[in-house]
Order: structure tokens, then C-alpha cells, then sequence
């Protein structure tokens, strides 16, 4: 069977624009906001959602990027992954509310990772978790705050998200 | 990546990512906390047969970065000076289950006979053996002129068209080798410098220009100019005069620096006999990398470690 889209381009940019409205609100606004995304796609996502924020609330979309490879708890099974850079802001997050992005949520032990990995960089007041597909399946307990899509998946699927900036063309897609 | 014996055997590729995980260590240096916990549960043994300063003390603080257990072992006040073997002492180690051997020997070659021996399993990292190589230290190098180059846009950069200038003990130094080879890899073009007592022979398959002459060689405005140590302790033969007349011929003093040009990065591997191969002018100038290389030095070494030990690098043996 081939895989089947789940998302189009609109449906990606209305989910990312209703996640931003999300942030803003329960955030009470855009202040003390850092957006952070794990590479590689949630790099890109992250990028997008801060351009929203700050389209909506000026001043209030301040992105970085958070590498988690050497926090992985899976880095001795594996082959060797090079990290990729971790760019925190000037402000830091000490004090901030700081919004993690990633594609998909799954496991849970991508975020788990990235957790540690903000520990080492300070002390945010709150980490909120923003993700385009949750697929289920997690092994840690972990829930994301802002959900793109619901994607119930059996272990046996491949969740594929493709974005212009990396892949080229822009879409999910479900494959058996 | 299973070991890391000599530069000589590092394509451009693998010796570019290496570098370019050293850039995201470097970030972590300047971190609240400066540490991963990449390699947390590993175990690695520093293996000293010679002695070190800041190649030893670099490897243990790259290894404590990534959260490894560091196990210090220097020949002295070792099983070694009752008389062990190598093959013994390895095999010591492996039953005490090191993760990766980083080892220094004077015997050119004494980490290719562990990496192959068959007596440990261990990753073996080559941290200066005999006249023959010293990678990391070449790592170093190239990572120091790189970000002098490029500044913070050095990822994925080679070296491609900076000419590199090495003056000094040739024959002795295994920096000079591994540098040669590194450099060339990274797209850098090498030229030597030295009286012809201390050029090594045979030289006709090295890719590199030589010369015996050094205002000549500060007159064609290298970008980067190494001087070397003048290995004393590997000198069994008058191979110069004296001190004096060698410092006069070959070292970097305060009027040669004037002459090269403003671009021109001075570099050492250390440690530096000041006065000798080259004036504490030279040495402490701004255009001196010599701090920076002992910083940069556990940056690469992190990379070194944890490409060895997290899984397995595709390609490399």
C-alpha cells in the first residue's frame, strides 16, 4: 500500500498558526517566550512558529535550537550520530517560559532527553512542549501541550514529515 | 570510527566532521555547566610510557567533560619499571574493562601493535608515539587555523588554499608528520623549513615544498607559521652548533615576526623553549594561537572520544 498524505500545506501552516495562538494564550501573552527547536525538523518548525508569534505580538518570538544527540540514552546501541549546534538566545532561559518543538512525539524519549539537556543550560520557569503529529506509543510519561495532529498509528507504520526548508516538498504522510 | 592511529589514514570527510564536532564541544565549554553526559559508564585509561603536560591533563579534562571515568597510568611508578610488557599491561587493562586506551609511548608504532594485537578491545587513541605521529595535536591545528579563518561560520570549511609553513626539528617531531598529512587532506598547502641536519630523508613522497631558508620562507607571507620544538632529549648527534647559532638561523625572534605579514598566524605545539626556536615576543603576541590551541585542544579531544566511543562510524575501521 503507498503511503497516504495526512497533511497538506495548508493543513501544516493552519496547524502551526493555531499552535501559535495556543503559546499566546496560555502563556497570557508574549512576554519572557523562548522557542526552542530539536534538530532536524523541529529546527525548522521552530523557526516558523516564532516568524507566527512574532507576526501576531511583535517582540515575542525569540527562537534557538536545543541539540539532545548527547543526551540520548540510546547513543552505545546505535551507529555514531554527529550533534548538530545548539544556538540558545542572547537572554538565555533562566526564567523564561521555553517551548520545545519537535515533528513528531512518539516514545517520549527524544523530549526526555532534551529535558536533561535544558538543565544544563539553566532554569526556565515552566518547558511547554509543542509537537505537529503525536502518534502515541509513549514509553515515558510525557504529554505534549500543543498538539498539531492526533495521528492514532500502529507500531508498525512509518510517520513521515516532510518540510520544504530540509526535503523539499511539504507534507505528512502515513506509510504501512 | 574504531581507533585513531595516524592522520595519514583520514579523508577530508571524516577529518571535516571531526572538527566540526569539536566546534559544537567548544560550545559546551562556555556552558553554566560544561559537561555531557555522552559517555557516562565508559572508561578511559591514559596511558603515558613518556612524559606530558597538556596532552595528558587535555585528554583527562575531554574524557570528565563527557562524563567518562578517567584512569591515570604513567610508566613511572608503574609494573612498567619492574619490567611489564606492553601485551601485559594491556591486557591488564582490558580485564579491568577500559572502553578506550589513549596512549603515549616513545616507540614509533606502539599504538598500532596495541590497536592489532588482539591483547584488548578497546578503542586505542594515539597521543604521540616515538618520531611518528600525534593526531589529536594535528586535529588541533587545524581546528585552531579554521576558526581563526572562518571565525563562527567554520563548520563544514576545509583549509583550502592557506599555506602552512613548518620551521624546526622536522626529523624528531611526529607533530610536524601528522600535520603534513592533515593539513594536505584538509586542502591546505605544507612547506618545511629546516637546516638540512634536521630534514628527515627521503622526503620525495610527501606533498609538500621544502625549503632551508627561513627569511625566504617568512618573505613568501605564509598564513600560518609553526615553529617546533627542538626535541633535545631525541638528540644523540650535534645535528647544530650550538644553541645560539641555531636561534639566529631558524628561530622566530621579535625582527622576523615584524616581517611576516599582519594576517600571519604564529603557532607552537609546545612546550616552548623561549629564546630558542622562538623570542617570548613572538610567542606572546596576538598573533600567537598557542593559547588557543591548549583550549582548543580539549574541544577536539571531546570529539575524538565520543566519535570513538558512542557506537560505530560507518566506513572506518
Amino acid at each position: 500500500m503507498p503511503a497516504r498524505t495526512v497533511l497538506q500545506p495548508s493543513d501544516i501552516t493552519r496547524a502551526l498558526t493555531r499552535i501559535s495562538h495556543e503559546i499566546l494564550e496560555s502563556n497570557r501573552g508574549g512576554s519572557d517566550l523562548v522557542i526552542l527547536g530539536i534538530p532536524t525538523r523541529g529546527v525548522v518548525l521552530a523557526e516558523r512558529v516564532g516568524a507566527i508569534l512574532e507576526s501576531i505580538e511583535p517582540g515575542s518570538g525569540t527562537v534557538g535550537t536545543l541539540d539532545i544527540t548527547m543526551y540520548r540514552d540510546d547513543l552505545g546501541r546505535n551507529l555514531t550520530r554527529t550533534p548538530r549546534p545548539t544556538r540558545i538566545p542572547p537572554g538565555g532561559i533562566d526564567g523564561k517560559t521555553v517551548v520545545l518543538v519537535d515533528d513528531v512525539l512518539f516514545s517520549g524519549r527524544t523530549i526526555r532527553a532534551a529535558l536533561d539537556a535544558m538543565v544544563d543550560l539553566g532554569r526556565p520557569r515552566a518547558v511547554r512542549l509543542a509537537v505537529l503529529v503525536d502518534r502515541g506509543h509513549r514509553e515515558l510519561p510525557i504529554r505534549a501541550d500543543f498538539v498539531g495532529k492526533n495521528l492514532p498509528s500502529s507500531l508498525a507504520e512509518r510517520i513521515n514529515v516532510r518540510l520544504d526548508e530540509i526535503d523539499g516538498v511539504e507534507e505528512v504522510t502515513i506509510e504501512p | 570510527m574504531r581507533h585513531l592511529l595516524s592522520t595519514k589514514d583520514l579523508a577530508r570527510e571524516e577529518a571535516i566532521v571531526i572538527l566540526d564536532v569539536a566546534e559544537d564541544m567548544a560550545e559546551v565549554a562556555g556552558r553554566e555547566v560544561p559537561r555531557l553526559p555522552a559517555l557516562r559508564g565508559k572508561t578511559v585509561v591514559n596511558l603515558f610510557y613518556e612524559d606530558s603536560t597538556r596532552t595528558r591533563i587535555s585528554f583527562e579534562a575531554a574524557a570528565k567533560r563527557l562524563s567518562a571515568d578517567v584512569i591515570n597510568f604513567s610508566a613511572k611508578g608503574s609494573s612498567v619499571s619492574k619490567g611489564e610488557s606492553l601485551k601485559d599491561t594491556a591486557q591488564t587493562l582490558a580485564a579491568m574493562g577500559a572502553d578506550a586506551v589513549v596512549v603515549r609511548h616513545p616507540a614509533s608504532g606502539a599504538p598500532d601493535v596495541l590497536a592489532r594485537g588482539g591483547w584488548i578491545d578497546a578503542g586505542i587513541v594515539n597521543a604521540g608515539d616515538g618520531t611518528h605521529e600525534h593526531p589529536t595535536q594535528a586535529l588541533l591545528d587545524a581546528f585552531t587555523i579554521r576558526r581563526r579563518l572562518h571565525g563562527a561560520a567554520a563548520r563544514g570549511h576545509g583549509l583550502d588554499g592557506c599555506r602552512v609553513t613548518i620551521v624546526g626539528d622536522i626529523l624528531h617531531s611526529r607533530v610536524a608528520r601528522s600535520n603534513v598529512w592533515l593539513l594536505t587532506a584538509l586542502g591546505a598547502r605544507v612547506s618545511l623549513v629546516a637546516p638540512a641536519t634536521l630534514m628527515p630523508v627521503a622526503l620525495d613522497r610527501w606533498p609538500v615544498e621544502l625549503g632551508y631558508d627561513l627569511d625566504a620562507a617568512i618573505a613568501a607571507g605564509p598564513d600560518v607559521i609553526m615553529m617546533l620544538r627542538i626535541q633535545a632529549e631525541r638528540m644523540h648527534d650535534a645535528f647544530f652548533p650550538n644553541a645560539r647559532e641555531y636561534s639566529r638561523q631558524w628561530g622566530l625572534d621579535d625582527e622576523r615576526m615584524a616581517a611576516l605579514p599582519e594576517r600571519s598566524m604564529i603557532m607552537h605545539p609546545g612546550p616552548m623553549n623561549r629564546g630558542l626556536e622562538i623570542s617570548a615576543g613572538a610567542a606572546d603576541s596576538p598573533r600567537s594561537t598557542i593559547r588557543e590551541q591548549v583550549a582548543n585542544g580539549v574541544s577536539v579531544r571531546m570529539a575524538v572520544l565520543y566519535l570513538l566511543l558512542s557506537g560505530a562510524m560507518e566506513g572506518k575501521a
